[in-house]
């Protein structure tokens, strides 16, 4: 059984075709990468996933669930939570509201017992706020910026925070769209940490886009190979580290052995 | 000076004001809104009832253009529809104002979320230019529409009745225009505390990404409106109330802009903003009048220009901001607050 | 039905509507090339009328010298307000922008009261003033002129921004900034170029709508009805602007004959109501594609 299934998904911009027929399993609990050189439709395939764009073919469905038309912030509720590869976070608003927007679709209040701020509301706003505060900024040790602005924080600490903020929507599926990229090697490592830490703890699926080979052949369990849109491979990180199409696309040659020497080199780095 | 502070309990920490020093700086407040009347003639608190009806409107707008992004040029317009609720209800129904207030808001209410449906479909500029179109689809309707609106001739209002006295002037209005504004105030304020107003500066600052992050575009934005349009509403009652007489004329577009004005100067986004926009741009041609009575002796003819000079002033405050100060007045007053925080150690 | 009736009244809106294609293009020239939706366009007509009234009846010159001096002031005011006031908010937040030419249309408002007080005016006459017939149908002789002088200008304009340098230089820009950049085009300057052409066609055009049907510091709400041509034709298309505008002038016209004057604008803000439900980006602009 997987937790996530993505059938037959095809998606075209006008003439080009940024997925063709992609199809792929998560499996509960794994964290599994979908990795293709720059262009190859990983962000796309996150965007339909999420409901973003509106793919021409296929479904997407989550749990046994056809989620194929149902409206984003629907999925979100549903249990799809994600980051993004430009960083998203609300610019005019600091760490804890950010963090506390991923809180949105598991809360209830309305406006006006937002307006009047008594009884349920309060509580509700007292709740998240301890939940956000105990569960996500201590575990992302970020409790310090919790009043700053999020506009003038340093890139890897944004990442931190847009992760804080996908954790507190306390999603079943978490996908993440690069969220090692520009990040120097501390930094990598730590977050390589916090997912592998966030799934043992929530029981999390995470679902992620990574540049970083050496990340990916670490962390995940499951990996899928995107080229010009089209699914070339899937399978465990040494499958797909054989597989000659994978290579042939990575490379542009079917010098196998030099991708495993790039791989091995990046892994080192990482 | 005041340095930093520590938290105390999570409710504490999310408190409206959170140090001892914001309580005692509301209290006074409150303090001197009370004195204002006793200590002040009737021209000051006519110009007060004036700002506190701009209050109210330019908070409305500002939840909706300033923390949602949805610029708006219909808020004058929604007002209308506040106001003429209340003139229908006052001549035909004879019911109790403060029936006829909510009643204002409630029906502006809907107005504005019809006038905001557009919202769901375009955005930014577009979405301005739907809300002018709103706007002269009103105006039509407030002219045209006799057997209730009272055509071009526009309609008479009562003076509000309480406790058996007629609210008829400034110095008895005021008590029941100030408070309600300062709860309106202290209501919005309340709402970016929660999770509808973080939906509200999320929509704005990134409408896609929230949508994604589970945050219902059409149902946000439209409460936005209907939130904004029911501050306009009631602003709008209050006008009503207060001029005792409106007319097709009394909302144009001007006005709508003067709204936008006033919270661009005051500052986009923030609730102190709405109010120091609301003075400013209230008290600004009371200004210029005033320079222009000075200059009566000097200059041919002062009284004709003061009319123009008004709106060029006018202009010239929306372009000043925007251009130098584009926090507004509000961001203004935090830099001088935090100089006199850190003083005497930073500056 | 009278149909000779309905044919002076059409082409009486499309006298009118030839104004509005006149403007509309000087705001899509603007739009094209800064990306500014110029809410003030309404106002620099207006100055630009103000202008030639103050040089032909104010200071009694010749109405030719008065016609020329009132458009390079009208370019000149387009120039100045592009570099002191639009420049330094390019970039920012588009509503900002859209915002200071709303506080520019106030300053314009304010400046032509104060010097020309409120009261409304009439412009020397200037326009040949025999009637005109079409076949059997009247038009009245301004509005004839009006639409033969704008459609002149409109076409030289139209040249120009085919074959002239400077017109290639601004639709390069207008395509793609960064590509107009690389090629070695002075983009700025373009921006300049684009905002002084607009003060100029803007200021032809207030002369010929004050001179059809007087000018007053409240003419500029023409602005408004423009604003709806160019969202109806979109927004970066010159030909939406020509066919909306002669689309707009004949409706409002029919609207106002048929329906009663108060119909005139109802009828213009409906169209554009449901232009902006059905299709946002007009007849002719670019659809606009968003990204996450
Ligand atoms: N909204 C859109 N409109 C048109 N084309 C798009 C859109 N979004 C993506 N594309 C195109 O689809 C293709 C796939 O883009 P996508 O962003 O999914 O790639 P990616 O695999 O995430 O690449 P990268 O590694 O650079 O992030 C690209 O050619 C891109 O230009
Ligand atoms: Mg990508």
């Amino acid at each position: 059984m997987s937790i996530l299934r993505v059938d037959g998904l095809s998606l075209a911009f006008g003439g080009l075709q940024a997925l063709r027929d992609v199809s792929l399993d998560v499996a509960p609990g794994s964290i599994t990468a979908v990795i293709g050189p720059n262009g190859a439709g990983k962000t796309s395939l996150f965007n339909a996933v999420s409901g973003f764009y509106r793919p021409q073919a296929g479904r997407v469905v989550l749990e046994g669930q056809d989620i194929s038309r149902v409206t984003p912030p629907r999925r979100a509720a549903l249990g799809l939570g994600r980051t993004f590869q430009n960083i998203a976070l609300f610019r005019g608003m600091t760490v804890m509201d950010n963090v506390k927007l991923g809180a949105h679709v598991r809360t209830r209040t309305g406006p006006l017992a937002a307006m009047w701020y008594l009884g349920p509301a309060r509580r509700e706003e007292v709740r998240i706020r301890a939940e956000v505060e105990q569960e996500v900024f201590d575990f992302l040790e970020i409790d310090h910026i919790r009043r700053s602005p999020v506009a003038g924080l340093p890139y890897g600490l944004q990442k931190r925070v847009e992760l804080a903020r996908a954790l507190a929507m306390r999603p079943k599926v978490l996908m993440l769209d690069e969220p090692v990229a520009g990040m120097n090697r501390e930094e990598k490592e730590d977050m390589a940490r916090f997912i592998l830490d966030a799934r043992d703890q929530w029981g999390l699926t995470v679902l992620m886009v990574e540049h970083d080979m050496g990340m990916v052949m670490d962390i995940c369990d499951q990996v899928h190979v995107l080229n010009f849109g089209e699914k070339i491979a899937g399978g465990t990180p040494a499958e797909v580290q054989a597989h000659p199409e994978v290579i042939a696309a990575y490379l542009g040659s079917d010098d196998m052995a030099t991708l495993r020497e790039r791989l091995r080199g990046e892994r080192g780095a990482a | 000076m005041r340095i930093g502070s520590p938290k105390e309990t999570y409710a504490a920490d999310e408190g409206l004001f959170r140090t001892r020093t914001q309580w005692a700086w509301f209290g006074i407040l409150l303090l001197s809104l009370v004195l204002f009347p006793f200590l002040s003639n009737l021209y000051w608190l006519y110009l007060v009832c004036l700002i506190s009806i701009h209050v109210i409107s330019a908070t409305g707008l500002n939840i909706l253009t300033g923390y949602t992004g949805q610029v708006s040029l219909g808020q004058a317009a929604f007002m209308g529809v506040g106001a003429y609720t209340v003139a229908w209800l006052d001549n035909h129904a004879a019911t109790p104002f403060v029936l006829n207030l909510l009643a204002a808001g409630g029906v502006t209410t809907v107005v504005g979320m019809v006038a905001g449906l557009p919202s769901l479909r375009v955005k930014g500029l577009y979405l301005a230019i739907a809300t002018i179109a709103a706007s002269f689809i009103l105006h039509f309707v407030f002219l045209n529409w006799e057997s209730v609106t009272g055509g071009a001739r526009g309609m008479n209002i009562a003076p509000p009745q309480a406790f058996g006295h007629e609210l008829a002037n400034a110095d008895t209005f005021y008590w029941l225009v100030m408070p309600v504004t300062v709860v309106m105030v202290l209501l919005a304020a309340n709402l970016f505390r929660t999770r509808v107003g973080r939906a509200f500066i999320a929509i704005r600052d990134r409408d896609i990404s929230a949508s994604v992050l589970g945050i219902s575009l059409p149902v946000y934005k439209l409460m936005s409106f209907a939130i904004a349009s029911f501050y306009a509403g009631i602003a709008g009652g209050f006008y009503a109330y207060f001029f005792g007489a409106i007319n097709p004329e009394s909302f144009p577009l001007l006005m709508s802009i003067f709204y936008l004005a006033a919270v661009i100067v005051g500052g986009l986004g923030t609730i102190l903003g709405s109010i120091l926009g609301a003075v400013f741009m209230t008290l600004t041609p009371e200004l210029l009048r005033y320079g222009v009575d000075v200059m009566e002796p000097f200059v041919d003819d002062a009284s004709a220009l003061l009319s123009p000079v008004r709106t060029m002033v006018f202009g010239l405050l929306i372009v000043g901001f925007l251009l130098f100060e584009p926090h507004g007045l509000a961001e203004i007053w935090r830099r001088v607050r935090r100089f006199f925080h850190l003083w005497p150690f930073r500056n | 039905m009278e149909w000779l009736f309905f044919f002076e009244v059409s082409l009486a809106g499309l006298g009118f509507g030839a104004l509005y294609a006149l403007t509309a293009v000087a705001f899509v020239v603007i739009y094209k090339a800064t990306r500014v939706i110029n809410l003030a366009m309404g106002e620099m007509l207006m100055f630009g009328a103000y202008l030639f009234f103050g040089f032909a009846a104010g200071m009694a010159l010749p109405v030719w010298l008065a016609l020329v001096l009132a458009l390079l002031g009208g370019a000149l005011l387009g120039l100045g307000l592009e570099r002191i006031v639009i420049r330094p908010l390019l970039g920012e937040n588009p509503i900002s922008v859209f915002m200071v030419t709303i506080g520019l249309s106030s300053v314009l408002v304010g400046l032509v009261e104060i010097i020309w007080t409120a009261t409304p005016r009439s412009l020397p006459d200037f326009l040949p003033s025999d009637p005109i017939f079409i076949g059997d149908a009247f038009v009245a002789p301004k509005t004839f002129w009006s639409f033969v002088i704008a459609a002149v200008v409109i076409g030289v304009f139209l040249v120009l921004f085919r074959f002239w340098r400077g017109g290639v230089a601004l639709r390069a820009t207008a395509s793609d900034q960064g590509a107009a950049y690389a090629m070695g085009i002075n983009v700025p300057a373009v921006y300049s170029l684009s905002w002084g052409l607009a003060g100029m066609l803007a200021a032809g055009a207030g002369i010929l709508l004050g001179s059809v049907a007087g000018i007053s510091s409240e003419m500029g709400v023409f602005g408004l009805t423009v604003l709806v041509v160019v969202i109806v034709g979109g927004l970066d298309s010159v030909l939406g602007a020509l066919v909306a505008g002669l689309f707009i002038g004949w409706v409002e016209s029919l609207a106002g004959v048929y329906l009663g004057g108060e119909y005139e604008h109802l009828m213009t803000f409906i169209i554009l109501m449901v232009v902006l439900l059905l299709r946002p980006w007009g007849l002719f602009g670019t659809r606009e594609i968003e990204r996450l």
